[in-house]
């Protein structure tokens, strides 16, 4: 059995540049393995601009900004293996694999990597009732097979979800012939970035329908009608509130969820926020050796932080790598308090803190006039105040290396309003 | 000219078909959609149903332990999936416990195995049941199967096996039909492998009015199905899903197992069950048709509703035996082969299997699909068997791409472009289920 010092599952965003920090941190022997055709992962099929303003201090298209990683992977000399499909991965940090050259095999590694993304929720995941026609896609299928495949999927387009990608995609067949005769969200908010709703939605006089969802698909072979309806507080549609678009498509922008299966399989701790792993500091998993990162980890609004985290996973790993017996001391817990989500990572060592760590996280509601405070042990560690937040970016804070060293207790991360 | 003439491909008119090819015949089996088992065989709950249900004297009773019985063999000489994985009837209280005895005694007469649980007992095997239920009947033997997979394998006769449409063919030869067809809906809830709230099917004790009622039914793939709701509806088409329908499976299902994760749903539909007024199978030569020349030998299977699928191996024998051979005779013909070799399936090879054919065929070494493993080869070689797939349920019902989570997400696009180039057609002439029902508008380059 072939023995790698790492094995990165994913060659997307998140696992070249863990590729890239494996073997800055000076981990040599390892390999990427992508399922797809190419490295990229779903940046290819995003060329709109906008990536990369913190990376590279530029606006780059999905597919440049792929290209930047792919090339210094190439560089540094890192093996990346493509139509390379994992099967199974094992807690003893074994992966099974397949692909047309090589058939089935079975490699272990000092450390994994899941880089795996994420995959769009599909219209069973949601109460919307009505024909099982064609012409409902989710809009990330919609978009590939524009962008990759040239096929535009319809003419006569309704979009449900304000996700990022469903946004992305009203602009994008507007521009190429396609009418999309609206949004609709059932949060009383957008879940899209700000710049995205207004640069894809209202400078092309696109409606967005907050509180709204679609309740019906009509249609004998392809898609005819859609029924669009208010909802209430508690997210049910009110009666009474029914309107009907004639559409031949409706694209599904309702969530990603992180690809979790290679980890549900070994028992990997999930966070039932994320639906990802829960991590540590250093990106470790609840399975030692094996790491999570990217949207795999937690769906992301900016590839920019997928790259940093990444970073930091393959850091990470390296350090694993190299000194496998280093006791790290007790973990202290980082969890949500009111108003976050989630956070990532959800653990520190503070007997082993060698680097500052910076958290990750979402609130679960749009707050004005907000501090984002971290306390432990009913002390306050940091605050910082905001004028707004919202639950479609993502917020950061940053924990110095000292300050993780002197932590005792639990560390809380909780957004409050000011009043 | 055909010696006999089959109407409807679903379970009934495969079956019988397959059946039918044992004999020296010109058959011909006909079907309005573009595929194999597209109506009530679709859409069900792929229970092989033992039979202790059926009341006593009907033709459900006579079919439906018989054709459970034939179904493993019929399996195994087709190559399909039948697992055992046990049905629980659950009561809850003294009157629906009273109902279990009758099905017992039922099961005694006919010869079907089972057990009695108390509640302990029923705890015990299946956690998650409600704590409502007090005592259940254990119908171990209780099989699942994957339906369409069995009538695209038995594929290949004018016996009126045409579901939900059999009234309408059947007034066609004669005014003196018997029988009124009352499609009922069925809806039900498909999880994701990930989870199994389950271990066995999960049936509430039966009713006259609601039927078999809400189930929880582990398939032979991991998902578990959640359903199905009972609503008679005027359309024959309508096999869309409704909200009334979902929160009806919704409520009942808690009222026997606890933690159902229905948040982690992966698909929902409906399906249309051919029932009828007469409440039981309609196997019999159309009386009457004899005044219409061409209605000579009419034969009718229709009302085939629940347990149609669990008895259909049975019908098959029946028609042929008691209806057909009254009419011509049927000589056996050498040589017929009515079994058929398992495809392969990458997911139930060993990986030194695997490396082997993939050394010969690489594309069995590129997965489609993520969520459940499919290889390109798979694929390939379902649109080039016998019956092979035309569209993009078409593969998905012979080889399973877009059965996991992400429904097609990722793998639709990658299905599309092979059918299109092992058709030699272009991508936009690609379907997903019915003629029309185009997945691609034009091309855009």
């Amino acid at each position: 059995m072939k023995h790698y010092e790492a094995i990165i599952i994913g060659g997307g965003s998140a696992g070249l540049a863990a590729a890239v920090s494996l073997k800055e941190n000076g981990i040599n022997d390892i390999v990427v393995l992508e399922k797809d055709g190419e490295p990229g992962g779903i940046l290819q099929q995003c060329i709109h601009n906008g990536f990369g303003l913190q990376t590279f201090k530029e606006q780059l298209s999905g597919p440049a900004y792929a290209e930047r990683f792919i090339k210094k992977t190439a560089e540094l000399g890192v093996t990346v293996k493509t139509d390379t499909m994992v099967t199974k991965l094992g807690a003893d940090k074994t992966v099974e694999y397949v692909n047309a050259e090589e058939g089935c095999v079975k490699a272990s590694a000092d450390a994994v990597i899941l880089a795996v993304g994420c995959y769009e929720r599909p219209r069973g995941a949601i109460t919307m009732t009505g024909d099982r026609c064609a012409g409902v896609y989710t809009a990330g299928q919609a978009q590939k097979y524009l962008n990759i495949d040239g096929y535009l999927v319809g003419k006569r387009v309704f979009i449900l979800g304000s996700g990022d990608i469903g946004l992305i995609m009203a602009r994008r067949m507007t521009l190429e012939g396609a009418k999309v005769l609206g949004v609709a969200e059932i949060m009383p908010y957008s879940n899209g970035l700000p710049r995205n709703i207004k640069q894809c939605l209202e400078d092309f006089n696109i409606p967005l329908f907050l509180s709204h969802t679609v309740t019906k698909t009509i249609g004998k072979d392809r898609l005819e009608k859609i029924e669009l309806m208010q909802v209430d507080e508690n997210k049910n549609p009110i009666s009474g509130s029914e309107q009907y678009f004639d559409v031949d498509t409706l694209l599904l922008s309702i969530g990603l969820i992180p690809e979790n299966h290679l980890s549900d399989e070994i028992g990997i701790t999930m966070d039932r926020s994320t639906k990802g792993p829960v991590v540590d500091d250093r990106y470790m998993t609840s399975c030692e050796g094996i790491f999570a990162c990217g949207n795999g980890l937690h769906v992301h609004d900016l590839v920019d932080f997928v790259t940093m985290q990444a970073a930091r996973a393959g850091k990470g790993a390296a350090d694993y790598i190299r000194d496998k017996s280093r006791q790290r001391g007790e973990a202290v817990r980082v969890s949500a308090g009111e108003n976050v989500g989630y956070t990532v990572p959800s653990y520190v060592h503070p007997a082993d803190s060698s680097d500052d760590v910076e958290f990750f996280f979402r609130v679960n509601q749009p707050l004005e006039n907000a501090v984002i405070k971290v306390m432990s042990g009913g002390a306050e560690i940091r605050s910082i105040k905001k004028k707004k937040i919202i639950p479609s970016e993502m917020e950061r804070v940053l924990l110095k290396k000292d300050v993780i060293a002197g932590l005792s207790g639990e560390v809380t991360i909780s957004v409050e309003v000011l009043s | 000219m055909y010696d006999i003439v089959i109407i409807g491909a679903g379970i009934t008119g495969t079956m019988l078909a397959r059946e039918l090819s044992r004999y020296d015949l010109k058959l011909a089996l006909i079907d309005k959609e573009n595929d194999i088992a597209d109506g009530a065989t679709m859409a069900n709950s792929a229970i092989v149903h033992t039979g202790y249900d059926p009341e006593p004297g009907t033709m459900k009773a006579r079919m439906n332990p018989e054709g459970c019985r034939l179904y493993e063999a019929l399996c195994r000489e087709l190559g399909c999936k039948y697992a055992v994985v046990g049905a629980l009837i659950a009561a809850c209280g003294a009157d629906e416990e009273n109902h279990l005895d009758i099905l017992a005694g039922r099961a005694d007469e006919r010869g079907i195995p089972y057990k009695v649980l108390d509640s302990k007992a029923a705890h015990e095997a299946e956690p998650n049941l409600s704590d409502e239920v007090t005592k259940a009947l254990d119908f171990y033997t209780t099989a699942v199967i994957y339906p369409w997979e069995i009538a695209i394998a038995c594929a290949e006769v004018v016996v009126n096996a045409a579901g939900v449409y059999a009234e309408n063919i059947a007034r066609m030869v004669s005014d003196n039909v018997r029988f009124r067809i009352e499609p009922r809906r069925g809806e039900y809830y498909v999880l994701d492998n990930a989870v199994a709230p389950v271990k066995h099917i999960i049936f509430p004790v039966p009713s006259k009015e609601k039927g078999k009622g809400v189930l929880a039914v582990p398939t032979v793939y991991g998902n578990t199905l959640i359903g199905p709701s009972s609503d008679v509806v005027d359309d024959l088409s309508d096999n869309g899903t409704s909200t009334e329908g979902l929160d009806y499976v919704t409520k009942n299902i808690r009222r026997l197992v606890k933690n159902v994760p229905l948040n982690r749903s992966i698909r929902t539909f409906a399906g249309l069950r051919p029932s009828a007024d007469v409440h039981d199978f309609v196997i019999e030569e159309q009386e009457g048709a004899g005044t219409n020349e061409f209605a000579h030998g009419f034969i009718n299977a229709c009302c085939i509703e629940s347990p149609g699928l669990a008895s259909a191996p049975a019908i098959a024998k029946y028609i042929i035996n008691e209806l057909i051979s009254k009419r011509m005779e049927l000589k056996e013909k050498p040589g017929a082969v009515l079994t058929r070799e398992r495809p392969v399936v990458m997911e139930e090879l060993t990986p030194d299997e695997r490396s082997e054919l993939i050394k010969k065929e690489p594309a069995y070494g590129r997965i489609i699909c993520r969520c459940e493993q499919i290889s390109e080869g798979e694929i390939v070689a379902c649109i080039h068997r016998t019956c092979g797939a035309r569209t993009v349920k078409g593969v998905k019902k012979r080889v399973r791409p877009g059965m996991g989570r992400c429904q097609g997400g990722f793998c639709e696009p990658r299905v599309v472009e092979i059918l299109a180039r092992e058709l030699n057609c272009a991508p936009t002439e690609i379907v997903l289920d019915s003629a029309k029902s185009n997945i691609l508008e034009s091309e855009n380059r």
